[in-house]
């Protein structure tokens, strides 16, 4: 099977047959977005320094080498839990015309919405391997929202085949993390009346 | 040479040395860990499983060879210490092990996780009012220090749960409160987990043997029978549930469950968990009273 890489900017028909499950990787402008520039654009209305229109966001705190000269390096990268931006996400998809959301872990009804409807993918990044995310950083191209400090800055990247990202909300708000509950929740009732029985210890 | 220089360059070696095993711990996985993970890859037959483990291992390789945190959220420094009465630098060694943090930042680097309450502000340093997490125990007859380091993540460890039960509900409400963490919260904390369990009399005893739990090594067993029956009853039904690496399915979900438990009050059972990630950060370094050092947790390597 051939490799699947989306190149930003990113167009709608782009998208269009790719489902949950799915491994895509990117090339292009990637922006690291997390928790307080999520709250700085929809309740604070402050306008974002970045045009996000047909590019992507990574929920991500990396850690920065600064090299002085407004030159920097992407040390290690990699994303933080995306449901915590998800009473943002639909809005935020709205308002910056945001094509593929990176991050970890599932999102909500709120975010397969705002997929739905404008036509935008939520993604998963295998956590925890950012020195291998961080080989795949060609530069940064710019930072903004410095006074957020290293994790909450604005690290506007430019990427090559990163990945692999796992298609979990896909632009027919299918979700791949809400589907997989319904199993594990069903395990897990069969599995405590199994264990309860055999832990009376109290007697 | 006079004494009280001897306390400073001794200070400065432990500062020095603790700093270098900081590093460490964010690029290196101990030998458990990265063990457990081998063996879980290898029984692995989920498609998507198969490509994350594959990516871990080649981020872990990379990591190493380049020094630098496998994972970007190098978390809060958490110690747990027992130090012996006669440890030379015992009234040091709170600071030793703040600046040790704060000069492993500088060196490594590592992420600057630390951010004043209420002031809300980033102090830049990793290092804040209360942070790094030092917990301390004392040992009688001894002039050495065990050192666990811990590297606890804000999407995994840091997140804990702890309630207290009445006995009514018996550790059949012990089993209930785990499983139902790990259908929630345990999808999103980076599985494989390492399940930290932790039975005691209240919130904060549950809460800290389930952290105590989280340095035992992944396949160790509680001494308590019964204690071990359920951690081998929790694991079998936590991979039966299938979480798979990232939560997105696979043929198992644990690395392991560890339980630790101390006495309760008749009305109560206090129950914790706490989940460390598959990128489980820990390492155990001792040292003498000559600050020799032995490092019990990743073989061969030296500082
Ligand atoms: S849960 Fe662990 S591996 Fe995952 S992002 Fe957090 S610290 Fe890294």
């Amino acid at each position: 099977m051939s490799k699947k890489v989306l190149t930003t900017p990113i167009k709608d028909e782009d998208l269009k047959d790719i489902q949950i499950g799915d491994i895509i990787y990117l090339t292009g402008t990637l922006v690291t977005c997390r928790d307080v520039a999520h709250r700085r654009l929809i309740e604070e209305k402050m306008p974002l320094p970045v045009d996000l229109k047909g590019n992507a966001i990574f929920h991500a705190g990396p850690i920065v080498r600064d090299l002085g000269n407004e030159e920097y390096e992407i040390v290690s990268i990699g994303p933080t839990t995306s449901m915590r931006m998800e009473k943002f996400e639909k809005e935020f998809i709205e308002e910056t015309g945001v094509k593929l959301i990176v991050g970890k872990g599932g999102m909500g009804k709120n975010t397969e919405e705002g997929c739905k409807t404008h036509k935008a993918l939520h993604l998963v990044f295998p956590a925890g391997n950012a020195v291998y995310a961080a080989t795949s950083v060609k530069q940064i191209k710019e930072v903004h929202w410095k006074d957020l400090g290293m994790p909450e800055s604005l690290w506007v990247c430019e990427v090559n085949e990163f990945g692999p990202l796992i298609v979990s909300i896909d632009t027919e708000g299918n979700n791949i993390f809400e589907e997989n509950k319904i199993e594990f929740n069903k395990k897990k009732e069969e599995q405590y009346e199994l264990i309860s029985q055999q832990v009376r210890f109290i007697k | 040479m006079s004494v009280t220089m001897d306390k400073v360059q001794q200070k400065e070696k432990m500062t020095d040395l603790m700093s270098k095993f900081i590093s460490l711990v964010s690029y290196k996985l101990p030998d458990d860990v990265e063990n457990k993970l081998r063996e879980l890859s290898e029984e692995e037959d989920n498609r998507l499983a198969k490509i994350i483990y594959k990516t871990m291992f080649e981020n872990q390789k990379l990591a190493s060879e380049l020094k630098r945190p496998s994972c970007q959220d190098t978390g809060v420094l958490q110690f747990f210490v027992k130090c012996g009465e006669n440890f030379p630098l015992i009234g040091q060694l709170d600071s030793i092990l703040k600046n040790s943090v704060y000069k492993s930042t500088q060196e490594t680097p590592l992420r600057h996780n630390s951010v004043e309450t209420f002031d809300e502000y980033n102090t830049g340093k990793n290092v804040g009012d209360g942070s790094p997490s030092i917990f301390w125990e004392i040992e009688e007859n001894s002039d050495k220090v065990e050192i666990y380091t811990y590297m606890a993540g804000g999407g995994c460890t840091l997140p804990g749960v702890a309630t207290v039960l009445m006995p009514g509900e018996g550790y059949e409400g012990v089993v209930k409160f785990v499983l139902d963490r790990m259908t929630s919260y345990g999808i999103n904390a980076c599985p494989p987990l390492l399940v930290g369990v932790g039975v005691g009399t209240s919130v904060e005893t549950a809460a800290m043997n389930s952290k105590k739990a989280l340095m035992r090594s992944v396949g160790s067993r509680n001494e308590n029978e019964n204690a071990a029956t359920m951690e081998r009853l929790l694991e079998d039904g936590i991979n039966a549930i299938g979480l798979g690496p990232q939560g997105l399915k696979g043929s198992k979900s644990v690395m392991g469950v560890n339980v630790v438990n101390t006495a309760r009050h008749p009305s109560t059972i206090g129950v914790a968990v706490n989940t460390g990630c598959w990128s489980h950060r820990r390492g155990k370094i001792t040292f003498d009273s000559n600050l020799n050092y032995e490092i019990n947790t990743h073989e061969g390597v030296t500082l």
